[in-house]
């Protein structure tokens, strides 16, 4: 703990810090020697092409991947395998994924309330109330009382969002969100991102949606074969790339 | 959209005649082809040889009261035994005067499993009726309480017998199944190893060995005078055994439920209890009603093999029945009489899998 709250005084407002990660699986080297520094309320978007270990950076951060090497600070809180820090950090940690991952046997009202009343233990009407007003804000107030199976994609997608913020996290991890989607679902799921980052939530978003990073982000990071390639703003991410690869990878994804 | 058309009177064509109506469903169902044709003429014929003398023997030509087996010896069944033993087969060698208890114990199981079927009921109060009602069947059995003889465990057999042995069998063994089952699934090896020993071990033993050795062997590892109930040895083999078996459909489940599942809750920060209850073992059980089922229902018929620690359950009383020398030559009818009563079970518990099944997968249906 004294460590992390060195961590924590040395980089003043970073809310999530990776200090040189690595990870392999097996002999496969998927993170290099991975920097990154994420202040309170800044929008990461992290890109790159498929393979390029983007999700399991972002799977670090709340620790559903283990790090091999290096530091990883969240919240304050450093992650080792101590069970401990990593549910206290994952308390913290919103996380959003490609495939909702919803729980399909309970209704939307109860995927909402499941984890304010079991971990945050705050009393079910307290956690009902806090999930119609997230319901609200992600446009779905009339779907409390169905199963996740009886919605569409981005109906779920939104649930799924609802469901990490009734946690009231400090962060928001979002893994290629709107990939599963078909297309004219992306925009109902994006324009709830949006208004979450307008609010000032933390954001790191591994994500295509080339525009949604122009609006909202703060720092791009591009990755390709486990190493974070370039860092920069997105206007000069954008208009300036700096690396080859990235302005190969921007060409191709932008071409259309 | 399909409202308004609706509104719209439109003539229609009609259907086909003969597509519709009794000529059509034969046609559709039962001569829809040369090979279904054939296959139905079959049928029609196994049923016209076999169905009139099987109604012959059972109701025709039946006897329904004799003095004796002499008597009762005609072309037909003699029902006849049945009213004579049924209340040994029922009840075995409990005390012929004490048998309101065994009796009623029937009852209070009928009422726990009527109870199981009411939607509202089901929760605490489900096991609060459970527990009460298992205390209640102990309770008779046993006597003790004043105005009530103490009845040991070596003479209780029948019916009563046979649905202590399956439910007491269930009711440990499932949640010892589930836990076995998590083990197989654990993370450290130590535990891992342990449960797939066990699971392994106890399916590659029959049954009957187990509770031979329990009866025979046992004994002699205990010291001198000390001495664990036969029928208490028997119930903790079924247990153990059921748990085995029942452990490796749970692990089924378990292995279908998708990763993400996992994650999400991990994510929300869920402890490993809160998302193995809440998240994973509810649509993994959910996912196995039927061969969870299945296997309830093979467990209910396999307690039956305590005959062979001459623990007389309902198989066993009705062997015995047999034996009597005023009564000989009645065998089919007995075996008729009591796989009546184990089919009257099983089906019930396979219709039972049905509602759970549909009560579960609410989630699933669109």
């Amino acid at each position: 703990m004294s460590d992390a709250k060195a961590a924590n005084g040395a980089t003043s407002a970073a809310v999530i810090e990776l200090q040189g990660v690595h990870k392999w699986y097996g002999e496969f080297h998927v993170l290099r020697d991975i920097n990154l520094q994420v202040q309170k309320g800044e929008k990461v978007v992290v890109c790159g092409p498929s393979g390029s270990g983007k999700s399991t950076m972002i799977r670090c951060i709340n620790r559903l991947e283990e790090h091999q090497q290096g530091r990883i600070v969240v919240a304050g809180i450093e992650l080792t395998s101590d069970l401990k820090n990593i549910e206290a950090t994952r308390r913290e940690v919103g996380m959003v994924f490609q495939q909702f991952n919803l729980f399909p046997h309970l209704t939307v009202l109860q995927n909402l309330t499941l984890a304010p009343v079991w971990v945050r233990k705050l009393p079910k009407k307290e956690a009902e109330e806090t999930a119609r007003y997230y319901l609200e804000r992600v446009r779905i107030p009339d779907q409390a009382d169905k199963y996740p199976g009886q919605l569409s994609g981005g109906q779920q997608q939104r649930v799924a969002i609802a469901r990490s913020l009734c946690m009231k996290p400090e962060i928001m991890l979002f893994d290629e969100p709107t990939s599963a989607l078909d297309p004219e679902m992306i925009k109902e799921v994006l324009d709830v991102m949006v208004g979450l980052a307008e609010e000032g939530m933390t954001m790191v978003c591994v994500t295509h949606e080339m525009g949604f990073a122009r609006t909202v982000a703060d720092m791009m990071v591009f990755m390709d074969r486990g190493e974070v390639i370039e860092r920069a703003p997105p206007k000069d991410f954008f208009s300036n790339p700096k690396s080859d690869r990235t302005r190969a990878f921007l060409s191709q994804i932008l071409a259309h | 959209m399909t409202d308004i058309a609706q509104d719209i009177p439109v003539a229609r064509p009609a259907p086909p005649r003969r597509s519709t109506g009794v000529f059509g469903w034969l046609r559709a169902n039962l001569f829809n082809s040369v090979f279904n044709s054939i296959l139905t003429l079959i049928a029609v014929a196994l049923i016209v040889v076999s169905v009139p003398p099987i109604v012959r023997w059972a109701l025709i030509d039946a006897i329904w009261r004799a003095p004796n087996g002499q008597a009762c010896h005609g072309g037909g069944a003699c029902w006849a035994f049945i009213g004579e033993k049924f209340r040994f087969i029922l009840f075995g060698r409990y005390p012929l005067d004490e048998q309101w208890r065994p009796a009623a114990v029937i009852f209070v199981f009928a009422a726990m499993i009527a109870s199981a079927c009411f939607r509202p009921l089901w929760g605490r109060r489900l096991a609060i009726i459970w527990f009460v009602g298992m205390s209640a069947v102990f309770l008779l059995m046993a006597g003790g309480l004043p105005g009530m003889r103490r009845v040991e465990t070596a003479l209780w057999s029948g019916l009563p017998l046979t649905l202590i042995l399956a439910v007491v069998g269930m009711l440990f063994g499932f949640p010892l199944g589930v836990l076995l089952a998590l083990g197989r699934r654990s993370r450290l090896p130590a535990v891992r190893a342990i449960c797939v020993g066990y699971i392994e071990l106890v399916r590659g033993v029959p049954l009957i060995t187990v509770l031979f050795m329990a009866s025979l062997m046992l004994p002699l590892f205990l010291p001198a005078g000390m001495t664990i109930d036969k029928l208490l040895r028997a119930q903790i083999a079924i247990i153990l055994f059921a748990a085995a078996y029942l452990a490796e459909v749970v692990r089924g489940g378990l292995q279908a439920i998708p990763k993400g599942q996992v994650e999400a809750a991990d994510a929300l920060g869920l402890s490993y209890f809160q998302r193995t209850r809440l998240i994973v073992l509810p649509q993994a059980l959910a996912m196995v009603i039927p061969p969870l089922v299945n296997s309830f229902i093979g467990m209910f018929k396999d307690t039956s093999l305590v005959i062979i620690v001459s623990l007389f359950d309902l198989l066993g009383a009705t062997g015995f029945a047999l034996t009597d020398a005023n009564w000989q030559g009645f065998a089919v009818e007995a075996y008729v009489f009591i796989a009546l009563i184990y089919w009257a079970f099983c089906f019930f518990m396979s219709r039972y899998s049905q509602v759970l099944e549909r009560e579960f997968n609410r989630g699933k249906r669109r």
